[in-house]
């Protein structure tokens, strides 16, 4: 099955066995390792990527599903020359311990946080106006968004403080 | 995963007529892929249904909404006319998996979600609904998390989501395109099946159709809310959930839609509650004889008794807030 794919804004070209998942595309047979596999059945969210501007769980969806889509991996966030603030706030709050999740948590925040820009509820708003300040984004509004991403080494509250950093400078810039 | 035969559809046309030759739709593929894994689902033939449209929510002609099939959970949820009308609907979807997940999920693949039962995803265990004839592992094992109402002795399993309950709670309307061409419009009421002997089927859905949208009625006032108790604050299947609209006039309960979620083996509408309840001035005797009404035949088989008490406080505390009344149904 020929697949094209845009990854990290270049083209890809893919020609696999259509049971391949797009996380499985990316790390064996396009070089991208930075999307992990943790549980490989949507529990746990490290495998985490960007498809067309939003997230979504790479284990369950397949590859040849997604020709002509954009896909955006941590690589293409930032590597260590060239760190995200996202990925700065993580080091500078010691958002994980192992590691393992953190490509999934990053790309799950950045995408996250233009979702509650774009006015989307969470379970736990109170309104539902479609109206968020991102510079008020409460813990447990990051929370509930964030929990899709499972940390076994449950470093929660240090990811909570990494991306409520950057949820409530975000807001100051534009404002 | 099994081998299969994999065909890009790019019309509704192309759809049907991939139905029509035994195809399997995909759709967002977060429940057929996880089954295809484990080789609890092997279809020999996927049809992507992904670029064939029915993308949109638009509104109907009797002044509802027609929500597309393949409309994503997330985009529904953040509608500014269902956030506005639907609210229950909104906070149903809010309710259910993750953002990845619902990012997604489609509306007509999360009608179609089959259970969570552990002995369904265990292909070494007995399952009825899996493996016909085989048994069932859960009715002496594992059954926390099984139905309390509408099982069959050869099946307990839940229909174990979110959206369908808010839906039935909206008295919804699923439309549906056979392989002919034809289309019919089934309630959502009547679109899940109960197990009796044959729980290998979840649904009325016939061989190679496709749902196409479900239609949200005008919208009715009242207040909307969806409850949801489960094992962790978020990201789990329910135990029990309750969405209702329910809608006071003149000291008078004037509405109370409410469909209940991993209670029974589909979503639980009971008629005889607003019966009882329309009509009727709030109160907590009034509460506890809905209570008892609805739980009047439901049957626990040991580690899922819990439910049946959950559900009785879970349907008094909602009737009770959307009521004003507090906590314990008496006037606030
Ligand atoms: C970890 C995890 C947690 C979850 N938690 C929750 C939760 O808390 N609450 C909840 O409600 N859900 C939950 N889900 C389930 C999720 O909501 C469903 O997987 C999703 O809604 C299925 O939609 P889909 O479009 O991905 O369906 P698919 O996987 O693509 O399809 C599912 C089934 O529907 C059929 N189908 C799809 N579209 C059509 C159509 N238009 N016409 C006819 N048949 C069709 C397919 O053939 C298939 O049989 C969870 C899932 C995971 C993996
Ligand atoms: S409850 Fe239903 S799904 Fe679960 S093991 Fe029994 S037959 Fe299978
Ligand atoms: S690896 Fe995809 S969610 Fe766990
Ligand atoms: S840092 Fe180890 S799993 Fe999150």
């Amino acid at each position: 099955m020929k697949t094209k794919l845009i990854i990290n804004g270049q083209d890809r070209a893919l020609d696999a066995d259509p049971r391949v998942t797009l996380l499985d595309a990316l790390r064996n047979h396009l070089g991208l390792p930075g999307a992990k596999k943790g549980c490989d059945h949507g529990q746990c969210g490290a495998c985490t990527v960007i498809v067309n501007g939003r997230r979504v769980n790479s284990c369950l969806t397949l590859a040849c599903m997604h020709d002509g889509d954009a896909v955006t991996t941590i690589e293409g966030i930032g590597m260590a020359d060239d760190l995200d603030p996202l990925q700065q706030a993580f080091v500078r709050h010691d958002g994980y311990q192992c590691g393992y999740c953190t490509p999934g948590q990053i790309c799950s925040a950045r995408a996250m946080l233009d979702e509650a820009e774009a006015g989307w509820p969470s379970f736990v708003s109170e309104e539902m106006d479609g109206a968020i300040d991102l510079s008020q984004l409460s813990d447990e509004e990051i929370s509930e968004r964030m929990s899709g991403n499972i940390c076994r080494c449950s470093a929660y509250s240090n990811i909570v403080d990494a991306i409520r950093e950057i949820a409530h400078e975000k807001q100051g810039a534009s404002a | 995963m099994r081998p299969f035969e994999y065909q890009r559809c790019d019309t509704v046309t192309d759809a049907r007529q991939a139905g029509a030759g035994g195809s399997r739709f995909i759709a967002g593929g977060t429940n057929l892929l996880d089954l295809m894994k484990l080789q609890i689902e092997t279809p020999q033939d996927l049809a992507d249904i992904n670029r064939i449209g029915l993308d949109t929510i638009d509104e109907t002609d009797e002044g509802g909404l027609r929500i597309g099939a393949l409309v994503r959970n997330s985009d529904c949820a953040a509608d500014a006319r269902i956030l506005r009308d639907y609210p229950v609907l909104a906070r149903a979807i809010l309710a259910g998996a993750s953002g990845q997940l619902r990012n997604r999920a489609t509306t007509g693949g999360n009608l179609c979600q089959r259970t969570r039962c552990s002995y369904f995803y265990d292909t070494a265990m007995p399952c009825n609904k899996r493996e016909p004839g085989t048994g069932c592992g859960a009715r002496g094992g594992q059954n926390r998390n099984m139905a309390v109402l509408g099982t069959s002795e050869h099946c307990i399993a839940t229909y174990p989501g979110d959206m369908a309950v808010a839906m039935y709670a909206l008295d919804a309307t699923v439309e549906i395109q056979a392989a002919d061409g034809g289309t019919r419009l089934l309630p959502v009421r009547q679109f899940h099946r109960l197990p009796g002997d044959t729980p290998e089927r979840d649904n009325e859905l016939d061989e190679g159709e496709l749902i196409t949208a479900v239609l949200l009625p005008k919208p009715v006032g009242g207040k909307h809310g969806y409850r949801k108790a489960r094992d962790r604050a978020s990201y789990a299947f329910a135990l029990v959930s309750l969405a209702s609209v329910v809608e006071v006039s003149d000291g008078k309960i004037a509405r109370a839609d409410l469909a209940f979620g991993s209670l029974g083996t589909r979503p639980w509408h009971d008629p005889r509650l607003e019966q009882l309840l329309v009509g009727e001035e709030p109160s907590k005797a009034l509460f506890e004889k809905a209570a008892d009404t609805l739980l009047a035949e439901a049957k626990g088989f040991g580690g899922n008794d819990f439910k049946i008490p959950l559900a009785r406080r879970m349907l008094i505390a909602t009737l009770a807030d959307a009521t004003g009344l507090n906590a314990a149904g008496e006037p606030a």
